[in-house]
């Protein structure tokens, strides 16, 4: 048995490693996340927009920051390096290293004097050189922790022992000259890596200009130009004229897919990354031209291709198939790029701008930090992992998340860092944890009976709100509505300084209800919550007057206007603020088993990974035998995959904490998270079954696409690239030799109503053609392929690929290749295939012996009726929609239910074991709780004036209500009803009423109207 | 027609709230007169809500559900 302990090591604080915290934390476990820089937050704060939603980058992450830094079982250590690591698995010792703040972060308050003050000034990293800071400064804005820190490299004090001028006007008496570095040991049961990527530097470069020609720029400056909290304030200019530009290119795989340095991998997410770039430009800049150059795009992940397809049609984004050769400048500043064609064609193009799409490299220190921690790393300096343990580092007790072992994009990030808290457990205490408020929590004050004392809040949100409304005004106006004892404007209400602030404020002016104007309770309302709780409020006392989603940025051009409407959208939150009672939440049991539907490579790797945490699941296969779509696979490119499957599934098998349900069905699910009871039948078996459990994962796969296309299914000699492997594993080919393969990329993938990639079939095809080509090397083969998307490290087969000469013949959707059968009335007829070569300029037509297909992946039409089932969403290709595509990438909006594999979208084996494995740890912050608590927002019945007359058991979705028959009145299952309110509105006798948005309280918003007219 | 008229616009949390905060990230832009009130659900919309809102000087109103 392995040793096991309750403490985790966390190594780097971006997304992956914030996302790794709080799954770990939510287990109860005690974790040290430790980070280089001198906040949390990582490469993420940096991007203005995220693809394919455009959401704001800040925004969506900042609450999971704030949740990392208040969540009591994190210890966030900044500027902390690792430094030796020994012991074993379960029982590490690793020396950190604190470097010294030179600012006592209890003391500083983030006023931000210091700075103003200090007399250096020096690039700014997180603004990419593009801002000046101060050697006293915070990393950014909304830095978690928010306090300042000295650069001991620039301060002149510590340097040449003069100035001391921030220790003179801190007002906080916060600075400390004599910090020293410290050492810390902790024992930890494991360790995640979590240290991200570096961006490349295209400095070495030349014939791109960077740094020499002013309006070459990087993607990583470009995006900071483009924040609107950014050195430019979102408004794109020339550095050299400081004019906007017109036309602007995108030069992609600026250092990557690049054999002269060694870089023969694809950077995973530049594409996406320069057509977010450019729409969020063109959206900035009315009539600004982009265009991006490119090899392929590679727009591989859920959506992308819709986002890629918007960015051509609808933003009229021009993309251009080529290599960039050269870049001149121009004596107005402007640059000349020279090109080259596919079929050698050179063409010159001037522009105003040139942004360099840089790629993803390791990180520079990455080769000290894998001695240290006796790890090996690959062939491209990432750390090593393997396909079928796509987490591991080559140490027991040591895994990765994140960018550390491959580029990778953020929700990618996400999961693999959900993922690996799976792997750690293994070596981790996990004990069922009680949620029941504990002793040390801020006692509720009580305030029924006080008059309202209410607190406004009214946030600029940088220039988000402050650049349209005007804040100052709004904050005056509530100041002098009725009941309001403090109204104030913050910078940033989120930020951990303006929340402290809150809490002080609600401490000293004694207020009892609290409303932020800000931007939107979706994201935010949660963390100010939490915010006013900790300030001995109940946390339902709290109301947001959304001034930023929909009004600021919904009226940019109306200045005026928005700030009269900000001004209503306070008076009426603040009347309703005035309504608002304290509420209860109660708790939800959770049973503590788990059920997976789906006994695929998904299904069964989430089963193995609940049963090391010690967890019991019920895993449903539709099928006699578990294995789904791998059991088709028989290559990879180093490993092999029925091997693994068997191994696997004897693991599996054997284990008593799972049990296996082959031929079963599912007839219905009824319940919630934590209680479920699900109906199952099991085929030849005239018994339904029902089992009970409190979470579920959805591993159902995801089926071939049944083609019609290019003449399938008329000749033995067409197949489909699955069934090539079969051919290839039995080593049956066609009689006589066979000479001449053409395969066909993208059937069914990528065209209108079917708008999305699936992913693996490029890498399918490099595989099964270099497959072929090991034992037949006289083989021709024929690629027709629209881009070629071998994405990360699978770049090296493509290019190997070519080496051995294979043909890539690109082709568009309207100019498909045309396939003719030589005999018609030959079942076994070859297959003259005619595609236009591009290189050539001209028609070719090959006499095929095989021809195949790379069919799409297709979602299963099962989906619609689970999804129904499980009050679960279907993106518009019937793939399982997850609650957020970036930071959920593993949960459903429905609480307790959570996605993996195919289900989710196409993906390739290492990534359905990651989601798999990520799942798994999402439903285990749930199981490993005895009990969860419920909103406070649900239905309450006056029984006085309840009549029984049932209508509102018949109206509600939810199941939540039942007419007691010997009371004869409605009585609300508090668990299962969700607050919609609909029993409220039907009520006839008004005995109903909806905490939080009852009658009462609605009704004074309409008062309140009154007094803004 | 008034100059600043208020249009009292009751959006579900789930589906036209979150739809409105997604205008706003898409900087699609609206008139002001738009006044939203989230509730937990359309159906949470009782006729009377129209009423009174009509009766404190609404001058139109939404409900997105």
């Amino acid at each position: 048995m392995n040793k096991k302990n309750r403490s985790v090591l966390v190594v780097g604080a971006g997304i992956a490693g914030i996302q790794a915290s709080l799954d770990l934390a939510d287990l109860g476990l005690q974790v040290h996340l430790i980070e280089e820089s001198a906040s949390i937050g990582g490469r993420m704060p940096q991007l203005d927009k995220t693809f394919p939603t455009n959401d704001c980058s800040m925004c969506i992450l900042a609450p999971k920051m704030s949740e990392c830094a208040r969540h009591p079982n994190i210890k966030i250590h900044i500027k902390t390096k690792l430094s030796a690591i020994s012991g074993n698995p379960g029982d590490f010792l690793v020396k950190v290293i604190e470097e010294a703040k030179y600012v006592d972060p209890v003391k500083c308050v983030a006023c931000g004097i210091c700075e103003s003050k200090c007399p250096v000034k020096t690039d700014d990293e997180f603004d990419m050189g593009l801002r000046k800071r101060g050697a006293i400064s915070r990393y950014f804005l909304q830095s978690i922790p928010s306090e300042y820190t000295i650069d001991k490299t620039k301060c002149l004090y510590l340097t040449k022992g003069v100035c001391r001028i921030c220790e003179k006007v801190c007002p906080a008496k916060a600075i400390n000259y004599e910090d020293k570095d410290k050492e810390i040991e902790l024992n930890v049961g494991a360790v995640i890596l979590a240290t991200g990527i570096d961006a490349f530097d295209p400095i070495g470069f030349g014939h791109f200009g960077y740094k020499s020609f002013k309006n070459v720029v990087t993607s990583l400056e470009f995006e900071r130009m483009l924040s609107a909290s950014g050195p430019l304030g979102g408004h794109v200019v020339r550095a050299s004229d400081k004019k906007e530009p017109q036309k602007l290119a995108f030069i992609q795989c600026v250092g990557s897919r690049d054999e002269s340095i060694d870089h023969n991998y694809c950077s995973a997410a530049c594409c996406m990354f320069a057509i977010k770039e450019a729409i969020i430009a063109q959206e900035h800049m009315k009539g600004l031209q982009t265009a991006i150059f490119n090899m392929d795009i590679r727009a591989y992940g859920k959506d992308f291709d819709k986002y890629y397809e918007k960015a051509k049609n609808q933003y009229g984004v021009k993309f251009i198939k080529s290599k960039v050769s050269g870049i001149t400048e121009t004596e107005a500043g402007s640059l000349i790029l020279k090109y080259v064609f596919e079929n050698g064609e050179i063409h010159y193009s001037e522009f105003d701008m040139v942004v360099l799409s840089i790629g993803l490299q390791p990180r520079a220190n990455i080769a000290d930090l894998a001695d240290k921690l006796e790890i090996k790393l690959n062939e491209y300096g990432f750390c090593r992992s393997d396909a079928f343990a796509p987490l591991q580092t080559t140490r027991d007790g040591i895994y990765v998340c994140g960018a550390v072992n491959g580029p990778r994009d953020i929700p990618e990030s996400v999961t693999t860092a959900s993922g690996a808290v799976a792997e750690a457990v293994k070596f981790l205490k996990l004990e069922r944890q009680d949620m029941t408020p504990k002793e040390d929590a801020v006692p509720e004050k009580d305030v029924w009976g006080e008059r309202p004392r209410i607190g406004a809040f009214v946030c600029h949100c940088g220039i988000n709100i402050a650049g349209v409304v005007d804040v100052k005004s709004v904050a005056e106006s509530a100041r002098s509505l009725p009941n309001v004892e403090h109204a104030e404007d913050l910078m940033y209400a989120c930020s951990q300084d303006c929340m402290n602030t809150i809490k002080e404020r609600i401490k000293e002016h004694n207020l009892n209800r609290i409303i932020v104007a800000a931007c939107t309770p979706r994201t935010h309302e949660p963390l100010f919550r939490e915010t006013i709780s900790e300030a001995g409020l109940n946390p339902y006392l709290f109301e947001m007057a959304n001034i930023r989603d929909q009004c600021s940025w919904a009226h940019m051009n109306e200045p005026e206007l928005a700030t009269l409407k900000a001004k209503d959208l306070v008076t009426m939150g603040v009347a309703k603020a005035r309504e608002l009672t304290p509420l209860k939440r109660l708790p939800i049991e959770i049973n503590p088993r788990a059920l997976i539907i789906g006994g695929g490579l998904a299904g069964m790797t989430s089963a193995q990974s609940l049963a090391a945490a010690g967890y019991e699941c019920y895993l449903l296969e539709k099928e006699d035998e578990l294995g789904g779509n791998m059991r088709n696979i028989y290559f990879n490119f180093d490993k092999d995959p029925q091997k693994y499957l068997a191994e696997l599934v004897a693991d599996i098998s054997g284990n008593e904490l799972i049990h296996i349900y082959k031929n079963a069905k599912i007839d219905a699910v009824e319940g919630f998270v934590g209680n479920y009871k699900t109906t199952i039948a099991v085929k030849n078996n005239d018994k339904q079954e029902i089992l009970e459990h409190g979470i579920i994962i959805v591993a159902t796969g995801a089926e071939e696409h049944k083609t019609t296309e290019y003449l399938y299914g008329e000749s033995s000699r067409i197949i489909t690239q699955v069934e090539f492997e079969q051919m290839l594993h039995d080593q049956d080919f066609p009689k006589p030799k066979v000479k001449n393969v053409v395969m066909i990329q993208c059937v069914g993938s990528r065209e209108e109503g079917k708008m999305y990639c699936s992913r693996v079939c490029c890498t399918k095809a490099v595989k099964n053609a270099l497959n072929l080509k090991k034992k037949h090397p006289n083989v021709n083969i024929y690629v027709a392929y629209r881009d070629v998307r071998t994405y990360g490290f699978r770049e090296k087969y493509y290019t190997e690929l070519r080496d051995q000469g294979a043909m890539f013949v690109h082709y568009e959707p309207e100019n498909k290749p045309q396939v003719k059968l030589i005999d018609d009335f030959d079942p076994d007829s070859k297959v003259n295939v005619t595609m236009f070569d591009p290189i050539m300029n001209r028609e070719v037509v090959v006499e095929a012996d095989l021809l195949i297909l790379a069919t799409a992946i297709d979602a299963r039409k099962e989906n619609i009726d689970l999804a129904k089932m499980l009050k679960i969403s279907l993106n518009t290709d019937g793939m399982f929609l997850e609650a957020h595509v970036k930071l959920r990438p593993v949960d459903f909006a429905t609480e307790g239910v959570f996605v993996a594999g195919l289900a989710h979208n196409p993906k390739d084996m290492d990534e359905s074991i990651t989601q798999a494995k990520a799942a798994a740890s999402r439903g285990l912050t749930y199981l490993s709780k005895k009990s969860i608590l419920a909103e406070g927002t649900i239905t309450e019945v006056n029984e006085d004036r309840c009549t029984g007359c049932g209508y509102c058991e018949e109206i509600c979705a939810y199941n939540a209500i039942a007419v007691d028959p010997e009371k004869e009145i409605a009585v609300i299952n508090e668990a299962l009803c969700k607050g919609c309110g609909a029993c409220v509105a039907s009520c006839r006798c008004s005995a109903l009423n909806l905490r939080g948005f009852t009658n009462e309280q609605l009704f004074s918003v309409f008062d309140a109207l009154e007094l803004t007219n | 027609m008034k100059e600043n008229p208020k249009i009292l616009s009751f959006l579900c949390k789930w589906c036209s709230y979150t739809g409105a905060d997604l205008a706003g990230i898409n900087r699609m832009q609206y008139p002001t007169a738009i006044l939203p009130i989230k509730i937990m659900c359309s159906s949470r919309v009782d006729p009377v809500f129209l009423i009174k809102s009509y009766l404190r000087g609404a001058d139109g109103i939404l409900v997105g559900g």
